[in-house]
C-alpha cells in the first residue's frame, strides 16, 4: 500500500513528462483495442450475414456435392431421406437443388448456378416468398443486387436460361426477374438464379431431389444418413475464419509496433528515471527503504503509467469507440471483392473479454518492462547513490 | 573524550575500511576506536579524504567494515542483512546531507511524512509529528511548498525536520551547511541544537566547516583514515537557547 501511495505521489508529481508518456501509452493502447474491434467486428458482421442467408444452423451435404467443383453438380442429387424429409417438413431445414447453367444476356453466355429454393422457406433470410408472387407465364427467378448490375436485368425483364438435366439433356426456357434483393453475402449473390424449388426439380428433372439442406439457426441437427454429410458451422465457416485470422496476424504486426515503440517509451523512462534519480534512491535507503522496497516502488511507478493510460483511454476513447459501433464506418465499394460479407457499413464490435484482455496485456507488459531496468538497483550501493554514481 | 558506559550508543573496534584499487588497495579508515554516549554533540573533522564520510556511512549502517567491528544501538553493522541495516535506518537513525536531497516531486509536508509511512505510522499520529517536526524547525508554513519553492537555508531545515521527525536516537549529518551562507548555518545549527537538547538526541557531524566546529562538544579529528585527535571542547555561548 506504501509503495503503491509513493508511485502514485512521485508519478502525479512527474507533472507534464507523466502525461505526455501516459497520452503515448494511452494512443497505443486505445488503437490496438480500436483495430481488434474493426476486426471483430468484421468476423461478427460477415459470419452473421453469411449464417443468416446461405449457411443456416448448419448443411447436410449430398456426398459427391461439392461447391468448388462444378463437376460435381450432375452427380450430387438426391430425393432426402426420411430424417431430413422430417426436418424440412417440421419447418427445421430447407433443401436446396443446384444445377450448373447458362444465361443468354444480349448475346453473351454467362455460366450461373440455378439454384431451387421452397418460396415458403423461413429457414435463410433470402426473400424467396417473391418466388411464390410472381404472377407471369415465365417460371419466376430471384436474383442479387450484384448479379443483376453485371447482367443488366432488371424487376420483370424476361432471360432466356439453358441447363442439363438428370438424364444429359441440354435444355432451355425464359424466366423473369421477380425481385433483386439486396445482400451482402457475395455467394448467394454473384452467378447465382433463384428459382423455385419444384420448378427447377421439375427443369432438371430431379424431381423430389435436392444438393444439399440448410438446418435452421435453432434447430439441432440429426445423425446424417446414407449419402447425406453434415457439414456443422465450424466447418462452414473455416474459410472465413481462416481470411479473418490472416487479417489479424496482420493487424497484430501493426499493434504490435505499436506496443513495442510504447514500452520502449516506458522502457526508456525507467532508465532515465533510475539515472537521474540515483540521489532520490539513496536517499530513499538512507531513509530506510529497502533494496527490495525501492524496486517495487519504480515497478509500481512504471506500472502506473499503464494504469493511467487506461483510466485516459477510458476517458477519451469511450465515447469514441461506442460512436464507431453504433454508427459503423463506411466501407469503399471495393470491399466486395475481398471476400467479407461487409455491406455498405462495418460496425466494430468492442467486447468485454477485448477491452480486459488488451487492458490486462498492457499492465502485464508494461509491467515487466518497468521491472526489468530496476534490476540494477539491487547492485547499487546506497553509499554510491547517494553520491549520485551508478555502482 | 567521553568516558565509555556499559552500553554505548555507538561503539568501533579497530574498525578498517579499504577499497581495492588496480593496485593494493586504498585505506579510508584505518583501525579506529571510538565510543559515543546518547546525547553527544560531535563532529568529525579533518581534510577530504579524511575518512569522515566514510566513518557516518559505517555508523549509519550505509555500508560495512571492511575489518573491526562497529556497534550501534546493539547491533553489530558488519552482520547486518540489507533489509536489518534498512530496519535500523529506519527506526532509529535520521540522515541530513549536504545537499538537502528532498524528493523533488513531494510538499514539504510529504518528504517530512516520508520516514514515518516507511515505518508505517498510522496517519493521524503521522500528521502531528510532522507537524510538531515542522514546528521545530519553523517552517510549519511552507508545508504545502514543493522543495523547489524554498530557499537552501529553508530546504535543509526541512532535511532536519525529516531526520528528526521519527524521534530517532541518532542523527548522522554529512556536511550539513556547507551550501549555505553564514546566517542560515547559524540557524540552522541553532536548530540543532535546540533538538539535542530537548530530544535528547545524539548529533554526530561530519564536517570541515568551522562554523559547524565551532559549537560541537566533542571533536574527532581524522586525518588519513585514523583518528589523531578526540577533544571535548565548550560550546560557543551566543547560540540562542543552548545549554550545556
Amino acid at each position: 500500500m506504501l509503495t503503491l501511495k509513493l508511485a502514485v505521489r512521485n508519478l502525479l508529481g512527474g507533472g507534464m513528462k507523466t502525461w505526455l508518456r501516459v497520452g503515448v501509452l494511452s494512443l497505443s493502447f486505445i488503437t490496438i483495442i480500436a483495430m481488434q474491434g474493426l476486426y471483430q467486428g468484421m468476423y461478427g458482421q460477415a459470419t452473421e450475414a453469411s449464417v443468416s442467408t446461405e449457411l443456416g444452423g448448419g448443411q447436410y451435404w449430398h456426398l459427391r456435392y461439392d461447391p468448388l467443383d462444378l463437376l460435381s453438380l450432375p452427380d450430387a442429387h438426391q430425393t432426402l431421406p426420411e430424417g431430413l424429409s422430417g426436418l424440412v417438413a417440421s419447418g427445421a431445414a430447407t433443401p436446396i437443388l443446384v444445377v450448373q447453367g447458362f444465361l443468354y444476356t444480349g448475346g453473351d453466355l454467362q455460366p450461373i448456378l440455378m439454384k431451387g429454393i421452397d418460396p415458403a422457406q423461413r429457414v435463410l433470410s433470402i426473400p424467396s416468398s417473391a418466388l411464390a408472387d410472381a404472377a407471369g407465364s415465365s417460371p419466376p427467378v430471384l436474383i442479387g443486387s450484384r448479379m443483376a448490375r453485371d447482367s443488366g436485368l432488371r424487376v420483370g425483364d424476361t432471360v432466356t436460361i439453358r441447363w442439363r438435366d438428370a438424364r444429359g439433356t441440354f435444355d432451355a426456357t425464359e424466366v423473369q426477374v421477380a425481385h433483386i434483393m439486396s445482400t451482402t453475402v457475395m455467394t448467394v449473390d454473384s452467378g447465382q438464379m433463384w428459382l423455385p424449388l419444384a420448378a427447377l426439380q421439375k427443369m432438371a428433372r430431379m424431381e423430389g431431389e435436392a444438393t444439399l439442406v440448410v438446418l435452421a439457426r435453432d434447430a439441432r441437427p440429426i445423425a446424417a444418413s446414407g449419402e447425406w454429410l453434415h457439414k456443422d458451422l465450424d466447418f462452414l465457416l473455416s474459410d472465413l475464419n481462416a481470411m479473418v485470422r490472416t487479417k489479424m496476424i496482420g493487424g497484430s504486426v501493426a499493434y504490435l509496433i505499436l506496443l513495442f515503440l510504447a514500452m520502449l517509451a516506458i522502457l526508456d523512462t525507467q532508465i532515465l528515471s533510475i539515472f537521474h534519480r540515483r540521489k532520490e534512491i539513496g536517499t530513499l535507503m538512507a531513509l530506510g527503504v529497502t533494496r527490495g522496497g525501492v524496486i517495487r516502488l519504480f515497478t509500481v511507478e512504471g506500472a502506473l503509467n499503464a494504469v493511467l493510460a487506461a483510466v485516459a483511454g477510458a476517458v477519451y476513447a469511450t465515447p469514441l469507440l461506442f460512436l464507431l459501433a453504433r454508427a459503423g464506418i463506411p466501407m469503399p465499394a471495393a470491399i466486395e471483392s475481398s471476400g467479407y460479407s461487409l455491406g455498405e457499413r462495418l460496425y466494430p464490435t468492442y467486447s468485454a473479454a477485448l477491452v480486459f484482455g488488451t487492458t490486462v496485456l498492457v499492465l502485464v507488459v508494461t509491467t515487466v518492462v518497468s521491472y526489468m531496468p530496476t534490476r540494477r538497483i539491487a547492485r547499487l550501493k546506497s553509499t554510491d547513490a547517494l553520491r549520485g554514481r551508478l555502482t | 573524550m567521553t568516558t565509555p558506559s556499559e552500553s554505548p550508543l555507538i561503539r568501533t573496534r579497530d574498525l578498517v575500511k579499504a577499497y581495492p584499487m588496480e593496485q593494493g588497495r586504498l585505506v579510508a579508515l584505518n583501525r579506529v576506536n571510538l565510543t559515543f554516549e546518547k546525547g553527544e554533540f560531535a563532529g568529525l573533522v579533518g581534510p577530504s579524504g579524511s575518512g569522515k564520510t566514510t566513518l557516518l556511512n559505517i555508523v549509519g549502517s550505509l555500508d560495512q567494515p571492511t575489518e573491526g567491528s562497529a556497534e550501534v544501538l546493539g547491533h553489530r553493522i558488519e552482520t547486518l542483512s540489507h533489509a536489518e541495516a534498512a530496519e535500523l535506518r529506519s527506526r532509529h537513525i535520521g540522515f541530513i546531507f549536504q545537499t538537502h536531497n528532498l524528493f523533488p516531486v513531494y510538499t514539504v509536508f510529504e518528504n517530512v511524512e516520508f520516514p514515518l509511512l516507511v515505518l508505517g505510522m498510522p496517519a493521524a499520529l503521522r500528521t502531528q509529528a510532522v507537524r510538531d517536526a515542522l514546528d521545530w524547525v519553523k517552517l510549519g508554513d511552507r508545508a504545502n511548498s514543493k522543495p523547489a519553492q524554498l530557499s537552501g537555508g529553508q530546504s535543509q531545515r526541512v532535511a532536519i525536520a525529516r531526520a528528526i521527525v521519527k524521534r530517532p536516537a541518532l542523527v548522522l549529518a554529512d556536511e550539513p551547511t556547507a551550501n549555505l551562507d553564514a546566517e542560515n548555518s547559524r540557524r540552522i545549527l541553532e536548530t540543532m541544537v535546540q533538538l539535542n537538547r530537548d530530544l535528547q538526541t545524539t548529533f554526530l557531524f561530519a564536517t570541515h566547516d568551522d562554523k559547524v566546529i565551532r559549537h560541537l562538544r566533542r571533536t574527532i579529528r581524522l586525518n588519513d583514515g585514523s583518528v589523531v585527535a578526540d577533544t571535548s571542547t565548550e560550546p560557543t555561548p551566543q547560540l540562542a537557547g543552548y545549554r550545556p
